[in-house]
């Protein structure tokens, strides 16, 4: 395959990929709904969960987006510096978008500010968002693919708190923003949490903590901890399928760290709808792939 | 027109006052009949700008939602997902649509505030919620596509004007007497979240 070729086929596969994605939910987010709705003892919220099951079937079988806000299109790229299409693959991942804005379809959702004109393929300034990350000497790509909903995951929140404030305060700030914002975000909800330095590096983080999987846990044990105890005393508000009441809130709570600074203790926090339409697709240097997100994927979708 | 289908409450368009005040908040009901669709800017027009709707919408009912559409002008629409939008980003501008359009029915994500509460009170009219991320199982209720207006304002802000069969199951959130559940619930969840935030924040302290 010369250049060319390979560029077509890697803008293929990811056209079909991100379709896909916005078709069927990932393995993890599947079984998860599945163990919220066993454990679910009021009725209303039962038939809740029971119509977002005949939903994911109808969207699989129709091949349809399940949810009609596919959001805009977001990668974060781990790309090895010795992959043979680093230098195509932002413009690739653009065409990648607008072909499945075509064919899949996917909803228009790109405005161009101050002009205000929907775009129609959701491209346009900064967007797709691409989020590079370079590994040194290997020769394949590794994709995260996500689709952010107008209505949960776009309005994240940060702040950056005083020192003297504590975890306790950052604490404060997710619980607050989940009383006030999770029942209208689709709960259940996933909740990314970020700790850093500023507001950038805390949002940003809250992002990336979205993008691991459902159920998986910080490295750090202290990390880890307060995932646990913010998941616990989120569920205990019983928001919900809907935000109409119900057994638990969430589909768990993600938190990603980075240093902070003496005087800062910044706090991000991203919500993921039920419908989290997170994709990972690993390519290695002959465009061969994997995914660990959703078993069942073939490029011929 | 109100029937009870298999135990259903079914509500057909043009929807009476008596209909719809006959509804209490948390009771689910299906609806048939004509829906216009409707977000930010469809609001914007027609209570800051003053336009008149294509249609009218007296006794009809009001959806939130930008759906994926099929199709073109020349060869017909066809509806590929719909699904609710949150009702919340119309809360500034609803009462004032609803006095203006005579609309009954409000479908939409979350809830509303006190505004819209007045508004059902004073106008007969109820705000229900549509299970979201639903959007194939509702575009399978959707029967056609009457016509759209305002495509300028991209496929999700215009103003689609659909027939729907059986279409629910719809949550009333805040009813003709002004109940809010939405209201009452988050009241809830904040006694709660506090309660919570007490018992992490004694777990966290020592973590600085
Ligand atoms: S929050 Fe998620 S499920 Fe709800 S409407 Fe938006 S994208 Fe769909």
């Amino acid at each position: 395959m010369n250049t060319e070729e390979q560029i077509r086929k890697m803008t293929d596969i990811m056209a079909s990929f991100v379709g896909y994605t916005a078709v069927r939910l990932p393995d993890d987010v599947v079984s998860k709904l599945s163990s919220l709705r066993a454990a679910e003892p009021d009725p209303a919220a039962l038939s809740i969960y029971d119509m977002m099951f005949e939903n994911m079937r109808l969207a699989a079988e129709l091949k349809r987006p399940s949810c009609q806000d596919t959001g805009l299109v977001q990668f974060r790229v781990e790309c090895g510096s010795r992959f043979p299409l680093l230098e195509s693959l932002e413009k690739l991942l653009g065409d990648a978008v607008r072909k499945a804005t075509a064919e899949t379809p996917l909803r228009p959702n790109a405005v161009e500010p101050f002009e205000e004109v929907n775009t129609g393929d959701n491209t346009g300034s900064g967007a797709p968002a691409v989020w590079w990350h370079i590994v040194p000497g290997w020769d394949g790509c590794a994709i995260h693919t996500y689709l952010a909903g107008g209505g949960c995951s776009l309005p994240g929140h940060a702040a950056v708190l005083m020192p003297g404030e504590g975890y306790e305060g950052a604490v404060r700030f997710v619980m607050d923003r989940v009383a006030e914002y999770g029942p209208n975000a689709c709960p259940p909800l996933l909740i990314g949490v970020g700790i850093a330095n500023s507001a950038e590096t805390a949002a940003m983080l809250s992002k990336e903590a979205l993008l691991r999987p459902v159920g998986s846990h910080n490295a750090d044990p202290k990390a880890a901890e307060m995932e646990q105890l913010l998941e616990d005393g989120i569920n205990a508000m019983g928001i919900g399928p809907q935000g109409m009441g119900g057994n638990a809130s969430v589909l768990g709570v993600n938190l990603e760290k980075a240093v902070r600074h003496p005087a800062t203790l910044a706090v991000g926090v991203s919500f993921s709808c039920w419908t989290h339409r997170r994709g990972h697709i690993v390519f290695d240097s002959d465009l061969k792939f994997k995914t660990d997100t959703h078993t069942g994927f073939t490029s011929e979708q | 027109m109100t029937e009870n289908i298999n135990g259903k409450t079914v509500l057909t368009t043009p929807f009476t006052e008596e209909d719809i005040r006959a509804l209490r908040a948390g009771d689910v009901i299906f609806i048939n009949g004509d829906v216009v669709t409707g977000r930010d800017d469809m609001h914007i027009r027609v209570v800051k700008e003053g336009l008149s709707l294509p249609a009218d919408i007296s006794g009809m009912a009001l959806m939130h939602a930008g759906p994926i559409v099929k199709g073109s002008d020349g060869e017909g629409y066809s509806m590929v997902a719909i699904g609710p939008t949150t009702s919340m980003r119309m809360e500034k501008l609803e009462y004032d649509f609803m006095d203006k359009t005579g609309v009954r029915l409000i479908i939409g994500k979350g809830g509303m505030g006190e505004r819209t509460a007045e508004a059902c009170r004073e106008f007969g009219a109820v705000h229900c919620v549509y299970p979201a991320g639903n959007a194939v199982v509702a575009a399978m209720c959707t029967e056609e596509i009457k016509g759209v207006a305002w495509l300028d304002l991209g496929m999700p802000e215009a103003c689609w004007n659909i027939r729907v069969n059986d279409f629910g199951p719809l949550i009333v959130s805040i009813d003709s007497s002004g109940r809010n559940i939405f209201a009452e619930k988050k009241k809830e969840y904040a006694r709660i979240k506090e309660e919570q935030a007490e018992i992490i924040a004694g777990k966290v302290r020592s973590f600085i």
